[in-house]
């Protein structure tokens, strides 16, 4: 009880605008690909809050799904900026409170060090057999590895090598395990405070690919949940802003 | 609305593999169900309870270690492309071997349960008549066994046709290769196309009542 009061002091010492905070509770849906970055934010969240932030991970398409069937969800961490404004569109959410928490980098890794160069010249040597990508038609990090070889205007030469996760967890598995040699994947799957650190990368340049928009909406259940509503801030102050870029987002 | 190409892409591929499942279990799974019906070894436990293990096991986990040992640095991937064949996931070969182990305990148990059922006396029997081993299995052993094998290929192809989480592990969803139909469903549904979802899903489920029924049916004559 102590401990939890406080923490609730010191939120209100480190200013979250919450003078009266009494410590609540909320439940956080959040894209796969958010995982770590999120685990450490809702640890320093609660620390700072003594609110408590319990988190599902778990895929876009299927947390809309649930949301839609009344799961109980108050604050949705989408990997893509569509699915909160659908659910905005569609009364589930208060289309006012979302906002950019992150933008996703798209990395050409391989498992192998020395395999992918510093240009991603590998691509157009054809010198691999699988590149994995993620589901282009679910998942944003499929759409902008399409984008990106379209515009290096490849997608045809390599159409027969490709193989799809479902979703940017299960790419990078294909390429970690090496069943691919070549994936586009998340940089913050492969980068571990501030550098990619197995394997080989290609960082793809941001104009190649639309921005991999990464929004939270704060949804209808959570409207009046002191909780949800300290959560959707603290997303924005420069310590959560810090572990997000740790992780290889932009912002 | 009706099926899109994809959709009967993976509607005939589903069906594939479903079929060529079946009949390598068949092959497979007869003569392994035949020795755990008849074996005295201290082995019969250990290897019952391995073929059964694909029960327990998640798919996904087992789709995980599929793809692991048959990828590049695991045993059966490094025997797979020393034999020139290269590596099985994202191949629908692939697909057929992990299927083959996901649906094992399906196929064995019921043709064991059967072969157990018979008991040693009709081939006995056939045996003081002078019929040889071969001719007591397939004289005797098989045509006794029929309601067995008649429900371990109908429960074989329709738990091949319901798998997801293996194929989704080791497939790749490659479409006319790797895409069956329970992907096909799972990506409508992530990519919010509910009406295209929901005429597969119901197809299936309008499929695997048929089957359940044909079992059914067929088990009820055959009590009677």
């Amino acid at each position: 009880m102590r401990a939890r009061l406080a923490s609730a002091i010191a939120g209100v010492v480190l200013g979250f605008g919450l003078p009266f905070a009494v410590a609540g509770e909320v439940v956080v849906a959040v894209a796969a690909n958010f995982t770590a970055p999120m685990n450490i934010i809702a640890t320093e969240f609660e620390k700072d809050t003594g609110h408590k932030a319990t988190l599902a991970f778990g895929s876009s398409g299927r947390f809309y799904a649930q949301v839609k069937n009344g799961a109980p969800f108050q604050v949705f961490l989408s990997a893509d900026d569509e699915t909160p404004a659908k659910l905005a569109h569609d009364g589930l959410a208060e289309p006012a409170s979302q906002f950019t928490y992150a933008i996703g980098s798209l990395v050409l890794w391989s498992a192998k060090p020395g395999f992918v160069d510093a240009k991603g010249d590998v691509l157009k040597s054809g010198k691999f057999t699988k590149l994995a990508i993620a589901n282009p038609k679910t998942a944003p990090y499929g759409k902008a590895a399409i984008q990106t070889l379209t515009q290096l205007g490849l997608l045809a030469s390599v159409e027969p090598k490709l193989v799809q996760g479902e979703n940017i967890a299960q790419t990078f598995q294909f390429t970690q395990t090496g069943n691919a040699d070549l994936g586009f994947v998340a940089l913050s799957q492969v980068m571990k405070e501030g550098k990619v650190t197995e394997g080989s990368a290609w960082v793809v340049p941001a104009e190649m690919h639309e921005p991999i928009r990464q929004d939270v909406i704060l949804l209808s259940t959570g409207r009046g949940n002191a909780a949800a509503e300290a959560l959707m801030k603290y997303l924005r102050t420069d310590k959560a802003r810090g572990v997000i870029r740790s992780f290889g987002y932009g912002l | 609305m009706g099926f899109s190409a994809a959709d009967l892409g993976a509607i005939w591929l589903t069906l594939r593999l479903a079929t060529i499942v079946t009949l390598l279990l068949l092959l497979i799974g007869t003569p392994i169900a035949w020795w755990l019906a008849h074996t005295r070894s201290r082995l019969k436990g250990a290897i019952g309870a391995v073929v059964a293990l694909p029960l327990v096991l998640p798919p996904t986990v087992l789709g995980f270690y599929l793809l692991v040992v048959m990828g590049p640095n695991g045993p059966v991937g490094q025997f797979t492309q020393s034999i020139g064949i290269g590596l099985l996931p994202f191949t629908f070969w692939g697909l057929v071997v992990a299927s083959v182990f996901y649906s094992m305990p399906f196929v064995v148990q019921p043709i064991q349960n059967a072969f157990e059922a018979i008991g040693d006396r009709p081939l006995e029997v056939a045996a003081t008549l002078r019929a040889s081993p071969w001719d007591r299995f397939f004289s005797v052993a098989l045509p006794l066994a029929r309601p067995g094998f008649i429900t371990a290929s109908i429960l074989g192809f329709a738990h091949t046709v319901g798998e997801f989480g293996v194929v989704l592990m080791i497939g790749g969803n490659i479409p006319d290769r790797t895409r069956v139909v329970s992907v096909q469903i799972y990506d409508h549904v992530e990519a919010l196309e509910y009406t295209e979802a929901h005429w597969l899903a119901g197809s299936m489920l309008i499929f695997s009542f048929l089957v359940l029924l044909a079992l059914y049916t067929f088990n009820q004559k055959r009590s009677t």
